[in-house]
């Protein structure tokens, strides 16, 4: 911890102070002030005075009391023991807090984020005399039963070059974190010895080799993001809803479900109980890819509405940071920040109190930076060592009074490509996940077909063009039935709002409770959106021949597609098929006994 | 190093009380002080006007030539010259104890029902600190609260905060008595004590909840913290935390289940407004500070369960919607803050139903993992889920009634329209003192269910159907 005096106290104003003589500090140094050497960040330099943000609460700091610099910015500790563990903001872990203060987490309470007493099995992969590289793996440690964690060589510790050689490395056994385990000799002469503890500063993205085109989609085993609104492996996306719509659903629905590798969540300004459901479930669950429990591949940021707002501003990078660090080793990471807008009003809360001038609605005008700055740390990368990873970044967002139009929304909306709009009428008809077809979009779909061409599967395209262009239509004649009633539309296109209303039902509706509905492989999406775009055309073409549609609704397959979502499982999509099939033979027979 | 901060802690236990007189200026419920000694960030304050009455105070900014202190009860009668300000050397604390249950305190905690308070059992900090979100257990037992609407469509989970969004001139403090008389775990009833925290509402509200608590013999279980409408506005700012800190010990030190009722959430917002505008803040949404959502969050947050501990703390926050607007900032943000919230509707309200709850809007997040077979019944999520996804299908039919006229409707949309009378007229509505076991309340569910034919009825299950459907 830092032991040298770099100013005092001149004046405390809730987490912002203000501290005076300054002889030595940089900005964004980490600094401890006063006697409970509370944690804060140096944001703003003028002459012998410095402002610091403070991440814990700060009553009972007193004027006068010393400040002490760490001439290093906030950064996170990076090693193994990351997966599995549920920190605060600044990488406190939360279990260990509690196992020192309490209940309660009480001020100043320190806690290294990775175990210091916990023996790693180490895994040489370099012999003496090799060269290696910034970047390079030089060492592996079993994190998780199918997680293997991948030493990497930092980059910023020296600063010398790029290329070493191994000058000592130690056998495979079982060592500590901090236990010296390589020592690398650079171009120089010099020598670094490495842990497995590595720091990086958290407002800084990690480097990478080259960026990649988005190609393969993130799978969530959700119907209507997967088949309507996909997003791809290092995408983006934002999901706005006022409260109640289900932001928190769909986050952990994704968490649980999607094809990451790991999976970093951050309870952002959230509530308590959340953080709390998460940790009581994610450990009993199974990660549908792995067959592992889930708290295997997730990593938990917790920073509650109640904790620190400036801790809170923090979380995002910290979170990201932690992504980054292993999406480097060849890992798919997905990264949901649930809510970017409470990280946003952190953001306001500190600029108000460091007197800035305010632009939008008392936002920052560098709101739209920080934004941008946080989503572009997304992406699918060649990573320095040559291997393929990707950060993909899903993030709520909550608009006051479920307004799209206020600053946080709009600004998000420039940055990300990918948009799930919850909607609040849908949310009251409890049609979950409330993400509405009419607002939403994906511009990865584009860059995805190749990939389900490629599965053989190119269908989809066209099936998911048809079904859009359906319910867009339906919302027109919706606008009609509300002025005439739905008596004074057509068979034909009464038939639209039927096979939309089934659709709405049956497939974009899915219940995070029921055993088979929860997660849905792309093989059933894909049948099941096969099947109600069989029963439209079929349907369709029995009507222009005349056929009541009354006789067509109350076809008894109907009712089984209704049910289909729950009655057939992931193991059993022959019966699709099967379904497929009565429904075309139902029709057929229908047709037959209309013309005799 | 070490020494000198050890000489600095011996030389802060001596400034401790120490005591200025004259201040510099006065501003609303703010006082300046210039040149004292080094005083700490939110430090208790007493100040003594020249008639020798003491007025507390905190903190509010503290630097080494001013500091700006917030009194809680008004600053009217303070001069600059004589009034003396003392700085305690300690955060606001308030002396707690379960002795305090069936007496009148004021916001700041001091009795003003003309008998002295027990000697606390302990001291507690009004701000608390914040659970560690790895301490804290997952709220999942049922209250039932003996109101249908509630139980069966938004339920109340103990450790959870729940709102109820109101507006003016509804009924939500009838509604408020009915839950704090009825509500029970099951096998838990003798635990439950409310706390009830009264921020500047009208005497007579006040009265209603006490007479209210009389008439049911609750009164000795009940503590209130009250502040009145013609009590300093600032003290309001004080009233849920002094409330809350007693909740916490009688929760987490004596083992109770707690029931925290906070009226009106709104007035409250105002005072911080009111503070932050005279301190010259930047403002952002209506005027309101930007730290509104975390300030309320520090409040709603401290409601929960804590592992290892038999108490809870359920939280029933009432506020009236400004204008009935549910995107207000003060309802906005509460909603993103607590667990779901009970929205109350002008409209039913004048077609005499009683509670007034509209459905649609309303939401409990922690129901879904307190209901069902072993808590309530087996038929209670899909039901529940089935009540909603149908009513909402009649607002939809009454939009179209309107503009078509109900003769032009179809069969089934009339099947509809008689659900929906059948669901506000038998299972929302009911007396202001009917208690509902959660099997009467079901019933009238499935009741109300029986004018639309089964295949309307798609989110239920068909053994569901078989048991429970008798349409």
């Amino acid at each position: 911890m830092g032991e040298t005096v770099i100013g005092y106290v001149k004046r405390v104003n809730g987490p912002v102070v203000t501290v005076g003589g300054i002889s030595d500090a940089a900005m964004m140094e980490l600094v401890y002030i006063g006697s409970y050497h509370l944690i804060g960040e140096i944001v703003k330099l003028d002459g012998e005075t410095a402002v610091v943000q403070v991440y814990e609460d700060t009553t009972g700091v007193t004027p006068g009391e010393s400040v002490y610099g760490s001439s290093m910015p906030l950064s996170v500790e990076l090693g193994p023991g990351i997966i599995g563990t549920i920190y605060d903001g600044i990488q406190r872990p939360l279990t260990r807090l509690r196992e020192l203060s309490g209940d309660h987490i009480a001020k100043g309470v320190f806690s290294p984020p990775l175990e210091r007493t916990r023996r790693w099995a180490f895994t040489p992969l370099k012999a003496v005399g090799d060269t290696i590289s910034v970047g390079d793996v030089f060492a592996t440690v079993p994190e998780t039963s199918h997680i293997v964690h991948r030493l990497l060589v930092p980059a910023e510790i020296p600063l010398t070059g790029e290329t070493y050689t191994v000058e000592r490395i130690a056998e495979a056994g079982e060592y500590t974190v901090d236990e010296e385990v390589c020592t690398l000799r650079d171009t120089s002469g010099a020598l670094h010895a490495l842990t497995m503890i590595s720091r990086w500063a958290i407002r800084k993205p990690r480097s990478v080799k080259e960026r990649k085109t988005l190609t393969v989609p993130l799978i969530t085993g959700q119907r209507v993001i997967d088949m309507l609104f996909p997003l791809a492996k290092g995408g983006t996306v934002a999901i706005p809803g006022g409260f109640g719509t289900g932001k928190t659903m769909t986050q952990h629905a994704i968490a649980r479900h999607c094809d990451a590798d790991i999976i970093v969540y951050i309870g952002c300004g959230e509530r308590g109980n959340e953080m709390t459901d998460v940790l009581r479930e994610f450990p009993r669950l199974i990660d549908p890819h792995s067959g592992k429990s889930l708290m295997e591949r997730t990593i938990l940021i917790a920073n509650t509405s109640n904790m620190p707002v400036s801790a809170r501003e923090a979380s995002i990078y910290t979170g990201i940071t932690l992504a980054e660090y292993y999406r480097d080793q060849g890992y798919h990471v997905a990264l949901m920040a649930d809510s970017t807008s409470r990280w946003a009003e952190a953001l306001r809360e500190l600029s108000g109190r460091l007197e800035e001038m305010p632009a939008e609605e008392g936002f920052p005008a560098y709101l739209p930076t920080r934004i941008a700055e946080f989503y572009e740390r997304a992406g699918r990368v060649t990573t320095r060592g040559g291997e393929e990873g990707s950060v993909s970044i899903i993030g709520a967002v909550s608009p006051p009074g479920g307004d799209f139009s206020e600053p946080v929304t709009q600004h998000t909306k420039r940055f990300v490509r990918c948009f799930w709009g919850l909607d609040r009428s849908l949310a009251s008809a409890r049609h979950y996940p409330a993400i509405s077809w009419l607002d939403s979009y994906s511009e990865y779909v584009d860059g995805l077909s190749q990939w389900w061409r490629e599965k053989g599967e190119g269908i989809w395209f066209e099936q998911r063009q048809q079904m859009m262009d359906l319910l867009h239509r339906e919302v027109r004649l919706e606008q009609i039935v509300k002025l005439v009633g739905p008596d004074a539309l057509p068979d034909s296109q009464n038939f639209i709002l039927e096979v939309c209303s089934l659709f709405k039902n049956a497939f974009l509706q899915q219940n995070a409770f029921d055993e088979n509905d929860r997660y849905c492989s792309i093989e059933k999406q894909l049948g099941m959106l096969h099947v109600i775009l069989t029963y439209w055309e079929l349907g369709s073409a029995a009507i222009s021949r005349g056929l009541p549609l009354v006789r067509v609704k109350k076809m008894k397959v109907v009712q089984e597609i209704a049910r289909m979502r729950f009655s057939i499982s992931d193991d059993n999509i022959d019966e699709l098929d099967r379904l497929n099939i009565r429904l075309e033979r139902q029709i057929h027979r229908l047709g037959e006994m209309y013309e005799t | 190093m070490k020494r000198k901060e050890q000489m600095n802690s011996v030389e802060q236990e001596l400034l401790k009380g120490r005591e200025y007189i004259g201040v510099n200026r006065i501003e609303g419920p703010l006082i300046y002080v210039h040149k004292t000694h080094p005083v700490g960030f939110g430090e208790l304050v007493e100040v003594h006007d020249r008639n020798g009455r003491t007025r507390l105070a905190q903190v509010l900014d503290t630097s080494d030539d001013v500091v700006v202190v917030q009194l809680f009860e008004g600053t009217d009668g303070l001069n600059l010259p004589s009034t003396r300000v003392k700085f305690m050397g300690e955060s606001f604390t308030l002396p707690v104890s379960a002795g305090m249950l069936g007496r009148v305190m004021n916001g700041l905690g001091r009795t003003i029902d003309d008998a002295p308070l027990p000697k606390g059992e302990e001291i507690m900090s009004i701000n608390g600190l914040p659970i560690n979100p790895t301490s804290r257990e997952y709220p999942r037992d049922f209250i039932q609260t003996g109101v249908s609407v509630l139980d069966g469509l938004t339920t109340l989970i103990q450790g959870q905060k729940l709102p109820i969004f109101s507006g003016n001139g509804l009924p939500h403090n009838r509604l408020a008595a009915q839950i704090a008389n009825q509500a029970t775990v099951p096998g838990r009833e003798a635990e439950t004590v409310i706390v009830f925290a009264a921020m500047g509402v009208k005497y007579d509200v006040a009265r209603y909840f006490i007479d209210s608590f009389t008439a049911s013999g609750v009164l000795n279980q009940v503590a209130f913290f009250l502040s009145l409408a013609d009590d300093p506005s600032i003290e309001r700012t004080i009233t849920p935390r002094s409330a809350l800190t007693l909740a916490e010990h009688l929760a987490f030190n004596k083992g109770y289940q707690v029931l925290v009722i906070m009226t009106d959430m709104t007035n409250y917002c105002e005072s911080l407004r009111e503070i932050s505008t005279l301190r010259g803040e930047i403002p952002s949404r209506k005027g309101y500070p930007g730290y509104l959502y975390s300030n309320l969050a520090e409040l709603y947050e401290r409601s929960g369960k804590i592992v290892g501990r038999s108490g809870s703390i359920t939280q029933l926050p009432i506020l009236t919607m400004p204008n009935d607007d549910i995107s207000h900032p003060i309802p906005d943000l509460t909603g993103y803050i607590t667990e779901g919230q009970i929205v109350f509707d002008r409209q039913m309200h004048s077609q005499g139903i009683y509670p007034p709850i509209n459905g649609l809007p309303s939401l409990s997040r922690l129901m879904k993992d307190g209901i069902g077979e072993g808590m309530t019944r087996e038929d209670h999520p899909h039901l529940a889920n089935q009540l909603f996804a149908s009513y909402s299908h009649v607002k939809d039919v009454r939009n179209l009634a309107s503009v078509i006229g109900e003769e032009e409707l179809t069969t089934i949309d009339h099947q509809y329209l008689d659900f929906g009378t059948a669901f506000e007229k038998e299972f929302v509505n009911q007396k202001d003192n009917e208690n509902r076991s959660i099997e009467e309340t079901l019933d009238k569910g499935w009741k109300a269910l029986e004018h639309l034919p089964p295949e309307e009825l798609r989110r239920v299950s068909e053994q569901e159907l078989e048991t429970y459907y008798k349409g």
